[in-house]
C-alpha cells in the first residue's frame, strides 16, 4: 500500500490570506459580471443610437441591483416532467466552472502585509494555462445538463448545439495555447507575465495565434456570433428556455463571469498580465513601494480587462450571428488549420534560433 | 490523521461510491455523471501523488471531453428505463460470470503482488510535466512516436467512415 507522507503542509496564515483571497476574486467577479450587464445595455444604446438604463440611480447605476431583485422575486418554475435534481444542478454547475478559472490568474505582483510577503494569485500551480483549458472543457457541463434536464427538445437541441460548438472550439483553441507554450518554455501564468515584462508581449510575438484564441474564447463562452446554442429566433431560449427566476439569472451571469476570466486569460496570456506598459515596473516598485505598485498593477490589469470586455459587447452589437455550417466550418476547415500552421511556424522558428539561423 | 491522509480517504470513498453509482443508477444519463465524479475522484488521487499533468490532462482528455461526447450520445437516444430492452437471461448469465472471471484475476494479481511501503517524499517532481517531458521524449521516444501514428490512423479511419457516400448522394 502506498504510505502519503504529508507534503500538503498548510500554515494557517496561508490558509487565512488564501481564503481572504478567494473571497476577494469571487465577489470581484461578481461585480464585474453585475456590472458587465449595465455596460452591456449602455453600450448596445450607445450603438443604436438610444440612452439604454437611467431610470435607477444616477445614469442608471443601480440597474443591475433592480435586475437582480426582479429575478430573485420571480416566480419559480421546474418542469413537471424534469429531473428536479438536475434541473438544480445545471445553473450550479455553470456558475462553478465560471469562477473557478479566477484561481490561477495572477492578479498582481507579491504585497507586503503584517511582514509577510502575499502573493495576489491564489493558486501559483505550474500547470496553470492546463488547468484552465480543463476547466474551460468543463464548462459545457452546466449547458448540457441543463437543457437535458429542462425536458423540452428546443431545450436539448440548445444543449447538443452548445457541446459540439465548445468540443470544436477547443482544438483550435488548444494548439494555439501550444504554439505560445513552446517558446516561453512554461505553463505557469505568473512565469509568464514576469517574462513578458522585461521582454516583448506574446501578442507580438504570436499574433496569429492570439487572433485564434480570441475567435475561440469568443466561441467559449457563446457569445455572439457564436450564440447559437440560445439563438432565439431558433429554438426560443436554447439551453434556458425553461429556466425561469434567479436559476435563468446564473445561466446569464455565468456568461457575464466567463466573460470577464476569460478576458483576464486573455490579458495575462498575450498582453503582459499585470505589467504596466512603458514602465520598469522593478524600478517603480523601489521608488513608491511594493504595496502601491501591486496596486497599479490591479488597475493596469483591470483597465486591460474592460478593454477586452468592451471588445466582447462592440462584436455582440455589430456582427450577426453565423449559421450552423458556417460555425462547424470556421471551427475546422479554418481556426484548425491555421492553428497548426502556427505551430509548425513557431516551432521551425525556435528551432532555427537554437541552430543560430543557419539551416 | 494528517491532512493528505484525510485527503487519500476521503478521494477513495468518493471514487468507490461513485462507482456504485455508475452500476447501479437506472438513468444512463445519471451512470454517466457518476463516472465523471469517479475521474475527479482519480485526479484528485494524481494531485496526491505530485503528478499535476497526468491529473490535469484525466480532467481534460476524459471528464471534459470523451465524457462530453457519452453524455451527447446519452442524451440523443433518450434511454430510459421503459425503453430499455428485456435482455435475455443467458447474456445476464454471461455478463455475471465475465464480470466474477475479471474480479479472480484481480484478486489472484493482487495478493500476488509484493507489499510495497513506497514513500513518495515531500520534493517529488517525478511527474512534473518537465520531468515527464524529458522521459517521454528521450527514453521512449518510440513508442510515443507509435502511439501517436496509431491515433492518427483511428483518426483517418473515423473521418473515413463518418463520411457521407458520394454515389449515394447523386442518387438521391
Amino acid at each position: 500500500m502506498l504510505i502519503h507522507t504529508t507534503f500538503l503542509v498548510l500554515d494557517g496564515a496561508v490558509l487565512i490570506e488564501k481564503l481572504i483571497l478567494i473571497v476577494l476574486v469571487i465577489t470581484g467577479s461578481l461585480v464585474v459580471a453585475m456590472y458587465s450587464t449595465y455596460a452591456e445595455r449602455k453600450v448596445a444604446a450607445f450603438m443604436q443610437d438610444r440612452i439604454g438604463p437611467d431610470r435607477a440611480g444616477p445614469f442608471g447605476i443601480l440597474q443591475p441591483l433592480a435586475d437582480g431583485v426582479k429575478l430573485f422575486f420571480k416566480e419559480e418554475i421546474v418542469p413537471t416532467f424534469s429531473s428536479k435534481f438536475l434541473f438544480i444542478l445545471g445553473p450550479c454547475l455553470a456558475m462553478l466552472t465560471a469562477m473557478m478559472v479566477g484561481a490561477v490568474i495572477p492578479w498582481g505582483d507579491t504585497i507586503h502585509v503584517f511582514g509577510r510577503n502575499v502573493s495576489l494569485q491564489i493558486a501559483d500551480i505550474n500547470i496553470g494555462i492546463l488547468y484552465i483549458f480543463g476547466v474551460v472543457s468543463l464548462g459545457v457541463y452546466g449547458i448540457m445538463i441543463g437543457g437535458w434536464a429542462s425536458n423540452n427538445k428546443f431545450s436539448l437541441l440548445g444543449a447538443m448545439r452548445a457541446a459540439s460548438q465548445i468540443i470544436s472550439y477547443e482544438l483550435a483553441m488548444g494548439i494555439s495555447i501550444i504554439a505560445l507554450l513552446m517558446f516561453t518554455g512554461t505553463l505557469s501564468l505568473n512565469e509568464m507575465v514576469n517574462q513578458q515584462k522585461d521582454h516583448w508581449w506574446n501578442i507580438f510575438r504570436q499574433p496569429l495565434g492570439f487572433l485564434i484564441f480570441l475567435v475561440c474564447a469568443f466561441a467559449e463562452t457563446n457569445r455572439t456570433p457564436f450564440d447559437l446554442p440560445e439563438a432565439e429566433n431558433e429554438l426560443i431560449g436554447g439551453y434556458h428556455s425553461e429556466y425561469s427566476s434567479m436559476k435563468l439569472g446564473f445561466y446569464l451571469f455565468s456568461e457575464y463571469i466567463n466573460m470577464f476570466l476569460s478576458s483576464a486569460v486573455m490579458v495575462t496570456l498575450f498582453f503582459g498580465g499585470y505589467d504596466i506598459p512603458f514602465v520598469n515596473d522593478a524600478h517603480l516598485g523601489q521608488s513608491i513601494g511594493v504595496n502601491w505598485l501591486a496596486l497599479i498593477e490591479g488597475a493596469v490589469l483591470f483597465a486591460k480587462i474592460c478593454c477586452f470586455i468592451f471588445l466582447f459587447m462592440w462584436v455582440r452589437w455589430t456582427v450577426p450571428r453565423f449559421r450552423y455550417d458556417q460555425l462547424m466550418n470556421l471551427g475546422w476547415k479554418v481556426l484548425l488549420p491555421l492553428s497548426l500552421l502556427n505551430m509548425l511556424v513557431t516551432g521551425a522558428l525556435i528551432l532555427l534560433k537554437q541552430n543560430h539561423w543557419h539551416f | 490523521m494528517e491532512i493528505t491522509k484525510i485527503i487519500f480517504w476521503f478521494l477513495t470513498a468518493l471514487a468507490l461510491v461513485a462507482a456504485i453509482g455508475v452500476i447501479s443508477s437506472k438513468n444512463p444519463i445519471y451512470s454517466v455523471l457518476w463516472l465523471i465524479v469517479v475521474f475527479f475522484a482519480i485526479s484528485g488521487h494524481y494531485v496526491l501523488m505530485n503528478a499535476q499533468f497526468l491529473a490535469i490532462v484525466n480532467i481534460i482528455v476524459y471528464a471534459g471531453a470523451i465524457m462530453v461526447l457519452f453524455l451527447f450520445v446519452v442524451m440523443l437516444m433518450n434511454l430510459n428505463a421503459d425503453a430499455e430492452p428485456i435482455k435475455n437471461v443467458y447474456m445476464k448469465m454471461a455478463g455475471v460470470i465475465s464480470g466474477l472471471t475479471l474480479m479472480i484475476v484481480f484478486v489472484a494479481a493482487l495478493s500476488a503482488s509484493e507489499q510495497h511501503s513506497t514513500i513518495i517524499r515531500p520534493g517529488t517532481s517525478v511527474g512534473l510535466i518537465e520531468n515527464l517531458g524529458r522521459a517521454l521524449f528521450n527514453k521512449y521516444v518510440v513508442p510515443f512516436e507509435i502511439s501517436s501514428v496509431l491515433f492518427l490512423s483511428a483518426m483517418v479511419g473515423a473521418v473515413v467512415i463518418g463520411k457521407k457516400d458520394p454515389i449515394k448522394r447523386i442518387n438521391e
